[in-house]
């Protein structure tokens, strides 16, 4: 249908929707975009102004400031270039005539007036890598908050986090693609006994909210003396994408066509080497699909690293949790660290857009 | 590979395969726990640990069943294929679940049969009975924005030249974590409280005080603030409904549009008369998994409000009672209230 | 012949893993020889559990670090955020740590209770043990198990709460006077009122444990406008929420927050703001607010470059009612044995003495509560000064929501809390869901 609308040149139609569209693209990528912005500021600036003011704008800037005399009384009204206003009013500011603003400065007993004026502000140029330095490295960090005091604190070691969720998403995507695809397999051209309430079974456990099954698998960890190894967090996860993974391989492995079992079968072949040779090659685009899903979920999990993992392996969602906890409002390592668990997820999504696609629809469509 | 007779050779060779596999299992294992030091050397390592020992013990396991006799080879076989996958399944959600059921029965420690008490505090506390209204706002709304959206932005998208920059960037939100979205929320709704002379750094706030209005807590807002959290289920869901629903258009044979067209129907009507009904069963897949996605949201509560000023959600108060307040009774009987309301949703998703 | 091939392959492969794997550690290193007193356990692990992570975890490891040394016994301390829930299984599932360090005792009550918990008399040296805490302490590690009273626990690392923090320079500057008395307090407030400003910075914020900065208040009000009698019955859960001593209690709290201009930022500002930032006004120039209640840790909070003494200082948050004494609420940990191996007893005993938090003391953030601990090991005058506000108490109480069920004080004592003070239940809506919400 696109075919026909893709000839038509300048319509207001079309523009309406390339309009809609952008306005619609705009608020979804906003919110991720000022996190990136803010994610290369200064940590001074952040919690002075919005990540929008790197962008030119017109701004109040401080250009002067005088004391007031001692005996000024502060619970009367006051004076100043002609603006007669109480202390509250001036502590708001008050445009003079000239259009400068005055302000009181602090508290009654400061007797401060500063003197604001309008004007442009250029594009922010105090950006920089240095939070993402400072996340990234093990050692200690300082920086500068609003009132330019010094902070310094032990760093994230966000390079090892990386690391480690790698050791745990790799195997925790493939090895249950690969459990999966033998079941679904089995589901679908194999006679056992109780295939079908078996069948049945697996795809009732889509409902289980995985949180049921984390006390009892952290019992059964504990005893096996698993707790915080990568192997509890592949069983976990094996375990919890299962049902998916089986449910979505088995609409795509069962359409297969028959005859080509049937021919390797003739041939020789066992079920072992059928899988092998024909049926995972043929699978690749359910495989890759699902891949992407599960990769995508156990990278961005929490829970389950939270309550297997402890704090040794410490993943990347775990160390950006203990930023967010450890050191609230601290919006410069916490963006950048955030921008930073997104790199490896986006990269995934992107370049396998396609397989993605193409594999909810095999589950999705069919089922 | 010989069918028929199994020599002494082919049964020793089996036997050290698994041997073999054994020792690769608990020696690899071992080998892992003390590369701690070498974080890029234990990476590589382990993925190859962990997915030769899976591949190497289906290659084993396979390999013993061939060995049995004609007879029972067939289902031997199917076990191998199955077998792990059920096992897993079996220890890791059909045993906690039934366990769940049985301390459902149970008192706060599991030590003391109470019949129905823990049912009764799900159904009648009343920070159950603010969980399960939240849980039918998101539920309805959530579910019926992303879709709406989704299938909005699906049928613009489709008639876009930049369909596909479009798309990826609506469906951008899904690579991203709870935490992550976490912290790019929170950015948004921030709010720095009353007093003078206050610049917000928060998105929202900032517009709102431009436009001359007063800043807000957003997320303290009583009722509302649960539509502020929604939103973000809808900005991280709704690339999915329109993944879905883009392709089921596509799937749409040129044929019927154009005969459509040819009839002279306009647009509206084509959308609602033939694409609507030919895209129907995606739009259910969509709206059932959405459903299913808001009844067991957790994350994006826990980590905006933690559940408090009204914003609670049912697996937030499992979550709460199973782990902060160490209940397990009324804990598992909120699971078990969650899993029966899922069961109805989910069946008409795999009937349909 | 192919599966010759991957037999040898995955020999190969299993040999040189065993190989690795299999090796012995330790025993090939060079013993000192001739009279080492650490020879028994020199090359033992002691496994610990506990919530230490990130900088406290650093820290942890700086203070055991020279003892690990000298002794050549490995502290492993495993750090979780969700220790609560681990520890319970690793405990019940009769696999537990050989040490585990309770940021919270009530915890720590269930196990004692269940017969869990190991008694320390007999096990170490209590006269030493005794000789260094002082009697307050040692009462707070006494509990009720299946066998009579034991010793459960000894403590580490303490943290004072009853401390209100305040920008020192521009305190002095402003000419303000720290005050020793509540109606001092009370005219202290009034004069930063009259100066246009907020006396007090609040914030309760802190995720999914919002309020539980709220619940210090009410714990400090409790100890100063009623017995302590009333405050540990209020605890135990015989002193009900709903009952005229803790109305008083939440009331006088009330009386500071909810009142209009009292807080930076109102009620709201209260609950949004994040517990770590909320003294950050303070420092501001000018100082938006002037008085900060916390417990001694919050000093990690402040700018790095504010000079304790100097730039911030702290005064003792008066009594209201001097028929109540002095009293200090503390928070701390506690560490319980529930393995007995000598290298684990050796571990215990020097938990027991001031050097265990030697390190942590001189880089600030903890408080010993041993005796032995020397007041110069403190590297900056706050830190000592509030070692000895401890050590000046009538009494020490023990942060009341940390012994409370979790239900309560790790649930709705919070979150009820958080409610009253937003606005969005009223007082007695928020203590009949605490009262409604104790266990049984």
């Amino acid at each position: 249908m696109s075919k026909i609308k893709e000839e038509k040149k300048f319509s207001p139609a079309r523009f309406f929707i390339g309009f809609t569209l952008i306005f619609i693209v705009a608020i979804w990528t906003i919110p991720t975009f000022g996190v990136f912005v803010t994610s290369f500021r200064d940590s001074k600036d952040i919690y002075g102004s919005g990540w929008w003011s790197v962008l030119p704008h017109k701004d109040m800037v401080k250009t002067d400031e005088f004391e007031l005399p001692q005996d000024t009384d502060p619970d009367a009204p006051i004076t100043l270039e002609g603006v007669t206003a109480t202390f509250d009013e001036w502590r708001q500011g008050l445009y003079t005539e000239e259009g400068r603003q005055l302000r009181w400065y602090g508290n009654k007993r400061a007797r401060k007036i500063e003197v604001y004026e309008e004007k442009w502000i250029g594009f922010g140029s105090n950006l920089s890598f240095s939070n993402y330095r400072d996340v990234l490295s093990g050692g200690k960090i300082s920086y500068e908050d609003a009132e330019g005091n010094t902070i310094t604190r032990q760093g994230n070691n966000f390079a090892d986090a990386v690391l480690n969720s790698l050791a745990v998403t790799i195997p925790a995507t493939i090895i249950p693609i690969l459990i999966a695809a033998f079941a679904a397999y089995a589901f679908a051209w194999m006679e056992f006994p109780g295939r079908k309430p078996l069948f049945i079974m697996v795809v009732a456990l889509l409902v289980v909210p995985l949180q049921i099954a984390l006390i009892p698998i952290l019992r059964d960890f504990t005893n096996w003396g698993l707790y915080g190894t990568f192997v509890s967090m592949w069983l976990a996860h094996t375990s919890f994408g299962l049902p998916l993974a089986i449910y979505l391989l088995y609409n795509y492995i069962s359409t297969l066509p028959r005859d080509i079992f049937e021919s390797a079968y003739l041939d020789g072949a066992t079920p072992f080497t059928t899988f092998v040779r024909l049926v995972l090659p043929l699978s690749i685009p359910a495989l890759a699909s699902f891949s992407i899903f599960q990769f995508l979920w156990v990278w961005n999990d929490y829970l389950v690293a939270l309550i297997f993992l402890g704090d040794r392996n410490r993943v990347v969602t775990s160390a950006l949790a203990a930023m967010v906890g450890e050191k609230g409002q601290d919006w410069h390592l916490l963006t950048s660290g955030a921008f930073m668990s997104m790199i490896l997820p986006l990269v995934v999504f992107f370049g396998l857009q396609r397989f993605f696609v193409r594999g909810l629809m095999a589950g999705s469509v069919k089922g | 590979m010989n069918q028929d007779k199994k020599s002494l050779g082919s049964y020793l060779i089996t036997l050290g395969l698994i041997i073999l596999a054994v020792v690769f299992l608990f020696g690899g294992f071992n080998l892992l726990q003390r590369m701690q030091d070498y974080k890029v050397l234990m990476t590589l390592f382990a993925v190859f640990w962990g997915l030769g020992s899976v591949a190497l013990l289906y290659y084993v396991l396979n390999d013993v069943a061939q060995n049995m006799p004609r007879k029972i080879r067939s289902v031997a076989v199917a076990l191998v294929f199955a077998g792990p996958a059920v096992l897993l399944l079996i220890w890791a959600l059909v045993l906690p679940t039934l366990r769940s059921l049985r301390l459902s029965f149970l008192d706060a420690t599991g030590s003391k049969f109470v019949l129905l008490d823990n049912y009764r505090f799900a159904f009648t506390d009343p920070i159950m009975l603010e969980s399960f209204r939240n849980n039918l706002l998101w539920m309805f709304f959530g579910t019926l924005t992303c879709v709406t959206l989704g299938l909005i932005i699906a049928v613009l998208a489709d008639k876009s030249k930049f369909e596909k920059v479009f798309k990826s960037l609506i469906f951008m939100p899904m690579a991203i974590s709870f935490v992550g979205a976490g912290v790019i929320w929170k950015f948004i709704y921030a709010y720095k409280g009353e007093g003078i002379n206050i610049t917000e750094i928060g998105l929202l706030n900032a517009i709102v005080t431009s436009l001359g209005g007063v800043a807000q807590p957003w997320l303290l807002v009583p009722f509302w603030n649960n539509f502020f959290l929604i939103v973000i289920m809808v900005w991280l869901q709704t690339g999915y409904a329109m993944v879905i629903i883009s392709s089921a258009i596509k799937s749409i044979p040129e044929e019927i549009n154009e005969a459509a067209h040819v009839d002279g129907a306009n647009a509206l009507v084509i959308f609602f008369r033939i694409t609507i009904p030919y895209i129907m069963p995606s739009i259910i897949t969509v709206t059932t998994t959405i459903l299913i996605f808001s009844l067991k949201l957790f994350d994006i509560v826990r980590v905006m409000t933690g559940g408090n000023f009204g914003t609670n959600v049912i697996a937030n108060e499992f979550y709460l009672r199973q782990f902060t307040y160490g209940n397990s009774g009324q804990a598992s009987a909120i699971a078990i209230v969650l899993l029966v309301v899922i069961i109805p949703v989910l069946a008409y998703k795999v009937l349909k | 012949m192919k599966k010759y091939f991957l037999m040898l392959l995955i020999l190969i492969s299993t040999s040189v893993f065993l190989a690795a794997g299999g090796q012995q550690p330790m025993e090939d290193e060079t013993k000192p020889m001739g009279d080492d007193m650490y020879a028994d356990v020199r090359g033992t692990v002691v496994t610990m559990a506990g919530p230490f992570t990130d900088n406290d975890a650093v820290k942890f490891n700086e203070s055991v670090k020279a003892f690990e040394e000298m002794t050549g016994i490995d502290i492993q301390y495993e750090g979780s955020k969700e220790f609560e829930a681990s520890i319970s299984i690793r405990v019940e599932g009769g696999n537990p740590p050989d040490i585990v360090d309770f940021p919270q005792p009530g915890l720590l009550k269930t196990f004692v209770k269940k017969g869990f918990v190991l008694d320390l008399n007999g096990i170490l040296d209590m006269e030493k043990v005794k000789s260094n805490y002082i009697q307050s302490w040692l009462d707070m590690a006494t509990m009720e198990s299946p066998d009579g009273e034991i010793m459960a626990g000894v403590w580490g690392r303490v943290n004072g709460k009853s401390l209100v923090w305040y920008n020192k320079k521009e305190f002095d500057a402003a000419g303000y006077k720290v005050p020793t008395t509540w109606e001092e307090l009370e005219e202290l407030q009034e004069m930063i009122l009259a100066d246009g400003d907020s006396p007090w910075a609040v914030g309760i914020e802190s995720g999914a444990a919002t309020g539980w900065a709220a619940t210090d208040w009410v714990e400090e009000m409790m100890l100063r406008t009623t017995s302590l009698e009333n405050y540990d019955r209020w605890v135990a859960g015989e002193l009900k929420f709903d009952s005229p001593e803790v109305r008083r209690a939440i009331k006088a709290m009330a009386d500071i927050w909810l009142k209009e201009g009292m807080v930076y930022g109102g009620p709201t500002g209260i609950v949004t703001t994040f517990f770590g930032d909320a003294p950050k006004v303070m420092f501001e120039e000018p100082p938006k607010a002037w008085l900060h209640k916390q417990g001694n840790f919050i000093t990690s909070f402040f700018p790095d470059n504010a000079v304790a003494g100097e730039d911030y200082d702290f005064f003792y948050l008066p009594s209201v009612d001097t028929a109540y004494g002095r009293p200090v609420l503390v928070a701390g940990d506690i560490y319980a044995m529930f393995n007995d191996r000598p290298e684990v007893r050796m571990v215990m005993q020097f938990f027991a003495t001031g050097d265990s938090v030697k390190e942590w003391v001189k880089v600030g953030g903890a408080i010993s509560p041993h005796k032995d601990a020397e007041l110069s090991w403190y590297s900056n005058l706050v830190d000592k000064k509030v070692a000895e506000v401890i050590q000046n108490a009538t009494s020490v109480r023990f942060d009341g929501s940390d012994l409370m069920p979790g239900a309560v004080g790790a649930g709705s004592f919070w979150k009820e809390m958080t409610a009253y003070v937003s606005g969005s239940k009223t007082l007695d809506e928020a203590l009949k869901a605490i009262d409604d919400s104790w266990p049984e």
